[in-house]
């Protein structure tokens, strides 16, 4: 059997077209499947991904000169590969990786979800013999409901906020999370919201591109004794407890996240509240993945790599565990040293 | 039970204690009575006996979803709480069963379950899981298996209790001590103005002193307060009341029958008083080490030879109650001569008051503390004079500053997930000195990081395992931590010769190589500097 792909210390690689898939080390070139810090990162000299990725990725990676859009089905000579992109439903224009060589079709995944989301593509299941899947959340416990149910909770606990006179503070991802709330809160009303600087820099990409969202206003264009009584605003987990969350005076914080479905992560985070909503797929949608794509070999990155990796063993599939940097968009990610250390 | 469910995630999430008083006060204030007096059972961390097991649910799980046993033991290793466990898998998304009251759930489905075999046990609880929502489950199985807790602490739940009967707290604290039955008469009772017609006699709440960590200067001047030693051994109070005597623990339970040479000292004190004191095992003028009186714990009636060996006696360092009347409100000092004077009149060997240990300045003081590991106690309590007898653990008169404990740098050699809120974080570490070019582990510790400390040894651990022995990791030897510990002793139990007593991480030793940590001989040089206790 053909080895499409293989694990160097630079990233994901495919020999037969010479090319890296979410490097992260520094490489020639590297196609990217979506724009999140672990798989998109500095340093290689060119880039492929998908047309709606490019202003994410330009945006996050200021220096990256080239970076060339892929429509996504179409085919891109490598080398001896042909590579595609399809549709990974995890952020505005993730995507997966097809790579075709040697008579045989591999699919890197990225991270994708299979639950439908207002902001971006949804996924496409591509037929394949090799599959290099995410299991972020690749453990039996985790389970979804349709976001469109939990974003009805947040909007509730928005407004009991605004009874008590409270401002609702969301803590939730940047990129893709953040959007999908906005999106999603559609449904129940037509108010601004108001937002964190790096959720604004992105909401703009997004409504450049066609997606609708809320009305947005951001924080840092308002003085600093502007009034929140009532109102919700959305911003990074990095910003709380930061100093700018002085600004707000009777607050309740709430983090949206998969994590949020296990009590002790509720609990440690410090929320008040936790929203089960993820971009990453379900224990029962990675399941159904691997199973629709019709392979029988597959690797496994992120999270619960070795539990999944085992189950589908259990199930009769060749499956085994591999080891990356990719971390799960929800986590913590790894430090410029860490990387440093792991991919020299 | 909706109610009820949403009252614990309430508790659960928000740590504000004024929105949980708030949340408490509104359902107390909004269930039928049977309720409330369930809740409050719960809340305030009584359990119904327990007949249903962890693996018990986790057999029924396993049976319901057909997944094999070692996913289930995974999936519970990533939750690490065999009851949300379950809850999660076999959880529906939303409830599809009419509501029933938190007493009809008890009394008419749960208990009645006792009687039943294991199988048919099973077979109603499975129904529950297909019918009950994911949160209803993991509130349900936790009572069920006699494990409900929540991050409320009894004195808070007291508190709500107090605003709902608009009460003193102290006199509804008084109330709800010891056993009592979850009963809607009990609970009227218990909030009604006049209390219950024919109480037994309980003990009074403790009041808890707070670890000393501000300068002595800052908490006023030397005259303000009297000191005394912290004993080394079991809070207690002895009461003669009513004709009876009753000795009880500091977690509220009767332990009486395991000191009967208490039993027959408290039968000596005047009707009506009240003692707060420490059991001490004791012999020769002094305290016996902590295992001494470890041998006369846990034991339903005592041997005669156990009871010569480790003979006990009640250190008496307050008086609650006297003739029948409640003297905490009264200032310590007061309380103190009274009790001096009790003391004097019962004229037995087996009562002993703590004495008041004579300082002009806090330099005294500190020599004092230097002295008391040569005395066999932990450190000193120092207490307001003007202080009343307060409720639970309050900040402001009474401080506990111990001695400094041992220190030691180790080396970490394994990591395991932590259980509850850390369960899915590395948070429990083994330790390990230098014998030779060996590393031999010492001791488990599993607290005294900052949250982000944590996190980054979390993150470390993933990248440096060796190997895995279940949940167990062993990593590379590299990091250095400062260990301290209360007390260390030779034992042939342990593979190093050594026992440390109540371990714990003072701090991340970044600087120091892993090379440069202490050896075992180190640490069994310490013994040697300490005074025997006897
Ligand atoms: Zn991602
Ligand atoms: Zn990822």
């Amino acid at each position: 059997m053909a080895q499409l792909i293989q694990v160097t210390p630079q990233g994901l690689y495919c020999p037969q077209g010479d090319f890296y898939v979410d490097p992260w080390g520094k490489v020639e070139r590297a196609v990217v499947t979506h724009g999140h810090s672990d798989h998109a990162r500095v340093g290689s000299q060119q880039y492929f991904c998908s047309a709606t990725s490019v202003p994410i990725l330009q945006h996050r990676l200021p220096q990256a000169g080239d970076i060339r859009p892929l429509a996504f089905g179409e085919a891109l000579q490598l080398g001896d590969a042909t590579v595609s992109l399809h549709p990974a439903g995890h952020i505005l224009g993730s995507a997966q990786v097809r790579i075709a060589a040697e008579g045989e079709v591999w699919v890197v995944t990225g991270d994708y979800k299979r639950c439908a989301d207002p902001t971006c593509e949804p996924f496409e299941v591509v037929p394949c013999d090799a599959l290099i899947t995410e299991a972020t959340f690749g453990a039996p416990v985790y389970q979804w409901q349709p976001g469109a149910e939990t974003v009805g909770e947040i909007y509730q606990w928005w407004m009991e906020n605004r009874r008590l006179g409270l401002t609702s503070l969301l803590f939730c991802y940047a990129l893709g999370k953040a959007q999908r709330v906005l999106a999603e809160l559609r449904r129940f009303t037509d108010e601004e919201v108001y937002t964190h600087g790096a959720v604004e820099a992105i909401t703009v990409i997004y409504r450049d591109q066609g997606v609708a969202t809320l009305p947005t206003r951001a924080t840092t264009d308002l003085p600093k004794d502007h009034s929140y009584s009532g109102a919700l605003v959305i911003a990074p987990p990095s910003a709380h407890r930061s100093v700018w969350m002085k600004r707000f005076k009777n607050v309740s914080t709430g983090f949206a996240s998969g994590w949020m479905r296990v009590r002790g992560h509720r609990r440690r985070r410090g929320y008040q509240r936790g929203f089960v909503l993820s971009d990453h797929a379900d224990w029962p949608g990675l399941l159904r993945t691997v199973r629709e794509t019709g392979t029988k070999k597959i690797y496994v990155t992120h999270g619960y790599k070795d539990l999944l990796a085992r189950y589908l063993c259990h199930e009769g599939y060749a499956a085994q565990s591999l080891d990356t940097l990719f971390t799960g968009d929800d986590t913590e990610a790894l430090s410029e040293k860490e990387i440093a250390k792991a991919a020299p | 039970m909706k109610k009820f469910v949403a009252l614990f995630q309430a508790l659960d999430t928000t740590t504000s204690t004024n929105a949980k008083v708030a949340g408490m006060v509104e359902y107390f204030q909004t269930v039928p009575t049977a309720d409330a007096a369930w809740a409050t059972y719960f809340l305030t961390g009584e359990r119904i006996k327990r007949f249903i097991t962890s693996r018990d649910l986790q057999n029924w799980a396993i049976e319901m979803t057909g997944m094999p046993e070692w996913l289930f033991k995974d999936a519970y290793h990533t939750v690490g709480d065999t009851a949300e466990t379950v809850a999660l898998l076999v959880g529906q998304a939303h409830s599809n069963m009419q509501d029933k009251s938190l007493q009809e759930w008890i009394e008419r489905e749960i208990l009645p379950l006792m009687p039943l075999s294991k199988p048919e046990q099973g077979e109603r609880v499975k129904q529950w899981w297909r019918e009950l929502d994911t949160a209803e489950c993991f509130v349900l199985n936790k009572i069920i298996t006699g494990a409900f807790r929540v991050g409320v602490s009894k004195a808070l739940v007291l508190r709500a209790l107090a605003q709902v009967a608009q009460l003193e707290p102290a006199i509804v604290a008084h109330r709800f001590i010891g056993a009592w039955q979850p009963s809607a008469e009990f609970f009227q009772a218990a909030l009604s103005p006049a209390g219950h017609t024919s109480a037994a006699p309980r003990p009074y709440p403790f009041y808890l002193a707070y670890p000393l960590e501000q300068t002595l200067e800052s908490i006023g001047e030397p005259e303000e307060w009297l000191a005394e030693w912290k004993w080394d051994g079991i809070r207690g109070q002895m009461m003669h009341q009513g004709g009876e005597v009753l000795i009880w623990s500091r977690g509220e339970e009767l332990v009486t029958a395991q000191f009967p040479e208490l039993e027959e000292l408290a039968r000596r004190l005047p009707e009506g008083a009240v003692l707060d004191g420490e059991i001490l095992a004791w012999a020769n003028d002094a305290p016996l080490d902590f295992a001494a009186l470890q041998k006369r714990l846990g034991r339903k009636k005592p041997g005669a030879a156990v009871m010569r060996e480790s003979p006990v006696v009640f250190m008496a360092y307050d008086l609650l109650q006297y003739s029948g009347e409640d003297w905490r409100e009264r200032p310590l000092h007061a309380r103190k001569s009274r009790l001096t004077q009790l003391a004097a009149q019962v004229e037995d060997t087996r009562l002993m008051f703590s004495p008041i240990l004579q300082f002009q300045s806090w330099e005294d003081l500190g020599q004092l503390r230097a002295q008391a590991r040569a005395q066999s106690v932990e450190g000193l309590m120092l207490k307001r004079r003007e202080s009343t007898y307060q409720v639970g653990r309050k900040k402001g008169d009474w401080w506990k500053w111990k001695i400094d404990p041992y220190t030691i740098d180790a080396v970490l050699l394994y990591a395991q997930p932590g259980s509850g809120r850390r369960a899915n974080l590395y948070t429990d570490y083994t330790f390990a000195l230098w014998q030779g070019d060996e590393l031999v582990p010492v001791a488990k510790a599993y607290s005294g990081l900052t949250d982000s400390e944590i996190n980054r040894v979390d993150n470390w651990v993933r990248r440096n395992t060796v190997e895995r022995f279940g949940p167990v990791r062993s990593v590379k030897p590299e990091l250095v931590f400062e260990l301290a510990f209360e007390n260390i002793a030779f034992s042939k139990r342990h593979k190093s010769g050594v026992a440390v007593r109540f371990p714990r991480i003072k701090r991340w030793r970044e600087d120091k190589p892993f090379r440069e940590a202490d050896t075992l001989d180190n640490l069994k040089a310490l013994i040697n500097t300490t005074a025997p206790a006897t």
